[in-house]
């Protein structure tokens, strides 16, 4: 077991938050076409507020920190926040777009200690990804950034996210990110806007060209172990935790809402109006996400896939059901193995039935 | 003996978990784990204490260990961490080791 998986255990059984996602603000300077979120501000915390939670976030354990938004560098004391957040000693990871970030911000990141930096980029191709983004000129400015980023000696992980404007461009991305030595992640989830709106998910990949990635050795690495059939499912698989959201992760808002994750929005608290711990040990909605266990999962339990699929209970939960199966996680089973989940198969069937009202027209 | 002085690096964060310590190096995102007698030398690491001085006033005190055990392990712990970034090591006091932190002071003074 990695020093990673026994820290997890750990916080899983000791209940502590490890990691916490804190949007520090939903306004962005980009206006990307799959994006979850509204932008406007509602009455984001101020910097004192967040401080405040960050030294709660402390006393609870977590160390691993996401900062993200919205843009976090819209904000103007953003810097004043990361520093507050490392005088706490948590692992600082950032999630920016970078435009904002030149010689100045990139050398103070550094300075700070931040330990990664996650940017986004949609395509090699300024013309794919300024149209995703909608902000001419923005992917030479992120590539700028995240030279200089590279340049001060930080860690920087290129996040892209594939969908249906930007699906053959992976590899130039790839390319990209090795000609700057960052990290590559590849992400083909669309998910429903925050406020359950489904129209991106239009933007999603098609099964074809997913199911392109998913065979593509340079992406996936070992095809044949990535796309194999699922292995029998036994006893741990049963009684496994679906993900860390609720157990030893959380995610919070600008406007302070507290949520199992960033993709799960169900609202558990609030950190204007309660103490996070409180928060943390005492939301009924938090007990209702720790108390799911595979083997209790109305349909996904009897799946084949049971312990290789990415089932999200955020996604299934914004679908009508935590406990559900997520309708995006079959697809991308099934695409990746060839073989149907029990989700599918319970869709399949209940669209062969006919209707419980029979009307015969004479 | 030299007196030896300990300080943690400003590149890198830290949380006690339980008993334990975990400290990632930021500069190369190594993890570490550290147990719970190097967690009272890591939280004494000022930079203003020296080692024999942790090691008496901390470890002894707290894990009933005579310091002429204690002190070459407590060293070669420190040295170790040294050799990866994380803990600086001096014949001197070492400043001002902490960042600042403006918000924070605000909220508790």
């Amino acid at each position: 077991m990695s020093l990673m998986e026994q820290l997890n255990r750990k916080a899983l059984g000791l209940g502590v938050p490890l990691s916490v996602h804190l949007d520090v603000t939903y306004r962005c300077n980009e206006r990307c076409e799959h994006c979850y979120l509204e932008h406007d501000d509602r009455g984001e915390m101020t910097a004192a507020e967040i401080a405040d939670v960050l030294r709660q976030l402390a006393d609870a354990g977590v160390f691993y920190l996401t900062l993200s938004g919205g843009e976090p560098f819209v904000r103007r004391d953003c810097f004043e926040i990361i520093e507050c957040a490392r005088s706490l000693h948590f692992n600082v990871k950032l999630k920016t777009n970078a435009v904002l970030i030149k010689e100045k911000e990139a050398k103070r990141l550094r300075s700070l200690g931040v330990e990664q930096v996650q940017i986004s980029v949609y395509s090699h191709r300024a013309e794919v990804h300024d149209a995703i983004t909608k902000v001419p000129s923005s992917l030479n400015r992120t590539l700028a950034a995240i030279r200089l980023l590279k340049l001060h000696g930080l860690k920087v992980t290129i996040a892209n996210v594939l969908m249906q404007g930007n699906s053959r461009d992976s590899e130039g991305v790839r390319a990209l990110a090795a000609q700057f030595g960052a990290h590559y992640t590849l992400d083909p989830t669309i998910t429903p806007m925050i406020d359950g709106n489904t129209s991106v998910l239009r933007l999603r990949l098609p099964a074809r060209e997913l199911g392109e990635v998913f065979h593509n050795a340079e992406l996936v690495g070992d095809v044949e172990s990535f796309c194999a059939p699922p292995p029998p499912v036994d006893e741990d698989v049963r009684e496994g935790l679906p993900c860390s959201a609720g157990h030893t992760a959380c995610y919070i808002s600008p406007y302070g809402d507290v949520y199992p994750c960033v993709q799960f929005p169900l609202p558990c608290g609030n950190v204007r109006r309660q103490q996070f711990l409180d928060i943390w040990r005492g939301s009924a909605q938090l007990e209702q996400v720790r108390s799911i266990r595979a083997k209790g999962l109305p349909t996904c339990s009897s799946c084949s896939h049971l312990g290789t699929c990415t089932r999200c209970p955020g996604l299934a939960y914004m679908e009508g059901d935590m406990r559900g199966p997520s309708t995006a996680d079959c697809e991308k089973s099934f695409i990746r193995t060839g073989i149907r989940t029990a989700g599918m198969l319970l869709r399949d069937a209940a669209s062969a039935m006919p209707g419980l009202v029979q009307i015969q027209l004479s | 003996m030299n007196e030896k002085y300990i300080a943690r690096s400003r590149q890198v964060a830290y949380r006690v978990l339980g008993e334990e310590t975990i400290v990632m190096s930021a500069s190369d995102s190594r993890l570490f784990n550290l147990s719970e007698v190097a967690t009272v030398i890591w939280q004494a690491a000022d930079g203003r204490a020296s080692l024999s001085e942790i090691v008496n006033r901390r470890v002894c005190a707290e894990f009933d260990v005579l310091p002429e055990v204690a002190y070459p392990d407590a060293l070669a712990f420190a040295e170790e961490l040294a050799r990866y970034g994380i803990l600086h090591i001096s014949d001197l006091p070492i400043p001002a080791v902490e960042t600042s932190a403006p918000i924070a002071a605000a909220v508790n003074p």
